[in-house]
């Protein structure tokens, strides 16, 4: 294979040209960007999923041209005036240069296989997708928009952050204001399914993320309440291999399927055909 | 009360004038001395020293005040502001959680459904309720007796008291996050009024789990936070004991929470914390639970259950549009 001649040559000269080349996370080894560009940024050799930027998410999910940004220019407030040695703010505005994006959520609508519906996203590269005002408010308004219009929502959840601990308690009552929409959006009957990619943990977790009617997971993302860390450094031993893995929660019965990126689409449309028949 | 005394260097002016009243006390007891003026007026000047001191609490002298084992814990409370508990165990599926006590009593003429995250006094006790850390379990066993709650229109009280829900390895296998967001979800809905009140510690999605609620009050010297000041700190400076710094950051404090629009009332603490006059602390609380409950009883239930929403629903803090509106819960000093 090319590929592999490329590799052998490139390995040799030791440098990765960082424009054509990416190092597997996974496994280490040297691929060839485009090749994981063609596989849905997926390791074709031990199948790590790459984190996808919201854009190449919407790309590998939606219907081409039935997505619609919505509430794009909510932006948020140092409430706090949180000042660490880097201020909230800082941490923001080189947030936004790096993604291009005002928060760490999108939220709009689209179409999957003719099905409309409302879909969210949070983006683990805007301050490790973690929860504030911003992405609070998004969410409760896309449970309220397709709860108004009677649309499914589909949630692709990724944050290491949980809630934003820069804005302190008011991150912590987005837990509760999301679920409350989510609450309203179930009991009028409407459909929810919750994607959880790598990694999505804490407040994020324990709130909208796990409220799912149906729940997927892709492959060996890290899914939990409380961190890695800091659990090892409470019970002071080390965690056994695989702990807070997708796989994990399947074992033990808290998710419905840990479905492969280049599935995903497919199984979101069965799903949604069995789940919503009128809209077919 | 419990026996261990803690040491706070803020309090040292006020142990130092307490230990002196001791003194003269015994003194004048031993060898039958009126010595009564004296002592009057030392207990004078120790006021006068909480007073001040207990003005001008920072951040973190108010985490440790919330974190005092000799303060009144959920168990302090069932005497001095509840009658006639009737203890509910368990959850129905796994077990029966230490860290949350859950049952029927009374107060003030209400029936309510008690569900309070305890602590323990002894160590013996502290070890059965996990430190007050509860495990998925415990919030199960939290919304099983909610739900009981309901099904009779009796009104739910919480106590919230705990440093956070437990990080461990049993916890992440029986899906303390699905759980926490579960309780969340219900609370939302649960149609009969929840009051709740943060007695010590609030520690995060541990705290919230049961405070989903009509009224979120909470004592004066009482904190609720994101994360714990020593979790912010180390994730700041990689130094776990700047901790005090970092509690000034968070905005934990009740009158900062209130600004920020999170809490809804304050109630205060008899001069020098919760801990030097639990009872005149169990009275202030039961007269604030009485008055919340019977506003909460007088409202249709549909009607509480939209206000509820929209109390959750305006919480937060953004900019909107290219006017930039501000769109804010609380007004923050200064605005942001
Ligand atoms: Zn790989």
């Amino acid at each position: 294979m090319a590929f592999e001649k490329i590799k052998k040559f490139i390995s040799r000269k030791k440098q990765i040209p960082g424009d054509l080349w990416t190092q597997c996370p996974g496994c280490s080894k040297t691929l060839f960007k485009r090749e994981v560009e063609d596989r849905k940024k997926v390791c074709p050799d031990c199948q790590y999923h790459f984190t996808l930027t919201p854009l190449e998410r919407i790309d590998q999910l939606l219907d081409p041209g039935s997505w619609t940004e919505l509430w794009a220019d909510l932006e948020s407030v140092d409430a706090l005036k949180f000042e660490g040695d880097v201020s909230y703010l800082k941490k923001l505005a080189s947030a936004m240069k790096e993604t291009g994006q005002k928060d760490a959520c999108l939220v709009g609508t689209g179409k999957i296989e003719g099905h409309e519906l409302v879909f969210g996203q949070t983006d683990s590269r805007f301050m490790m997708g973690s929860m504030g005002s911003v992405v609070g408010e998004k969410v409760a308004r896309g449970f309220e928009l397709a709860t108004e219009k009677k649309l499914p929502l589909v949630f692709v959840s990724g944050s290491g952050g949980g809630a934003r601990m820069f804005e302190g308690c008011l991150s912590l009552m987005q837990m509760a204001k999301t679920s409350a929409a989510i609450a309203r959006h179930a009991e009028a009957g409407g459909l929810f399914i919750s994607i959880l990619t790598n990694p999505t943990m804490g407040g994020v977790m324990a709130s909208f993320a796990a409220l799912g009617d149906v729940i997927l997971a892709e492959p060996r993302a890290l899914i939990g309440f409380a961190g890695p860390r800091v659990i090892e450094q409470t019970i002071k031993q080390s965690l056994p291999k695989g702990f807070q893995t997708s796989e994990f929660l399947l074992a033990h019965g808290f998710i419905d399927r840990v479905v492969d990126r280049s599935c995903l689409r497919v199984e979101l449309a069965k799903l949604l055909d069995y789940l919503v028949p009128c809209s077919a | 009360m419990g026996d261990t005394s803690v040491d706070r260097d803020f309090e040292k002016p006020i142990l130092e004038i307490e230990k002196r009243i001791e003194e003269l006390e015994a003194f004048s007891q031993k060898a039958g001395v009126d010595l009564s003026s004296e002592i009057e007026k030392l207990r004078a000047r120790a006021n006068e020293q909480k007073r001040e001191i207990f003005a001008r609490l920072n951040a973190w002298q108010r985490v440790l005040l919330a974190r005092d084992p000799n303060r009144p814990d959920s168990t302090d409370y069932l005497t001095l502001v509840f009658e006639d508990f009737l203890e509910l165990h368990g959850d129905r599926a796994v077990g029966d959680d230490g860290a949350m006590l859950t049952g029927l009593c009374r107060v003030g003429g209400f029936r309510v459904m008690l569900v309070a995250q305890r602590k323990g006094k002894s160590t013996k006790e502290r070890v059965a309720c996990n430190f007050g850390s509860p495990h998925p379990e415990g919030y199960r066993k939290a919304m099983e007796k909610m739900r009981l709650a309901e099904k009779f229109r009796i009104p739910v009280v919480t106590l919230v008291n705990t440093p956070g829900a437990y990080p461990g390895i049993g916890a992440e296998e029986r899906g303390q996050a699905f759980i926490i967001a579960k309780n969340l979800l219900e609370m939302s809905r649960l149609r009969t009024p929840i009051l709740s009140v943060v007695i010590g510690e609030g520690g995060s999605g541990g705290a919230l789990g049961i405070c989903v609620a009509d009224r979120l009050m909470i004592l004066q010297n009482a904190y609720l936070s994101v994360i714990s000041p020593e979790g912010c700190a180390a994730i700041l400076w990689r130094d776990a004991s700047k901790a005090p710094q970092a509690a000034e950051l968070l905005r934990l404090t009740p009158n900062e929470l209130k600004e920020l629009g999170v809490v809804d009332d304050i109630l205060p603490e008899p001069l020098g914390g919760a801990h030097r006059n639990p009872k005149e602390m169990g009275d202030t609380l039961k007269a604030a639970l009485v008055r919340a409950l019977d506003e909460a009883v007088a409202l249709p239930l549909d009607q509480l259950l939209e206000k509820r929403y929209e109390k959750y629903r305006r919480i937060g803090y953004f900019l909107e549009s290219e006017q930039r509106r501000l769109v804010a819960s609380g007004a923050p000093p200064g605005g942001p």
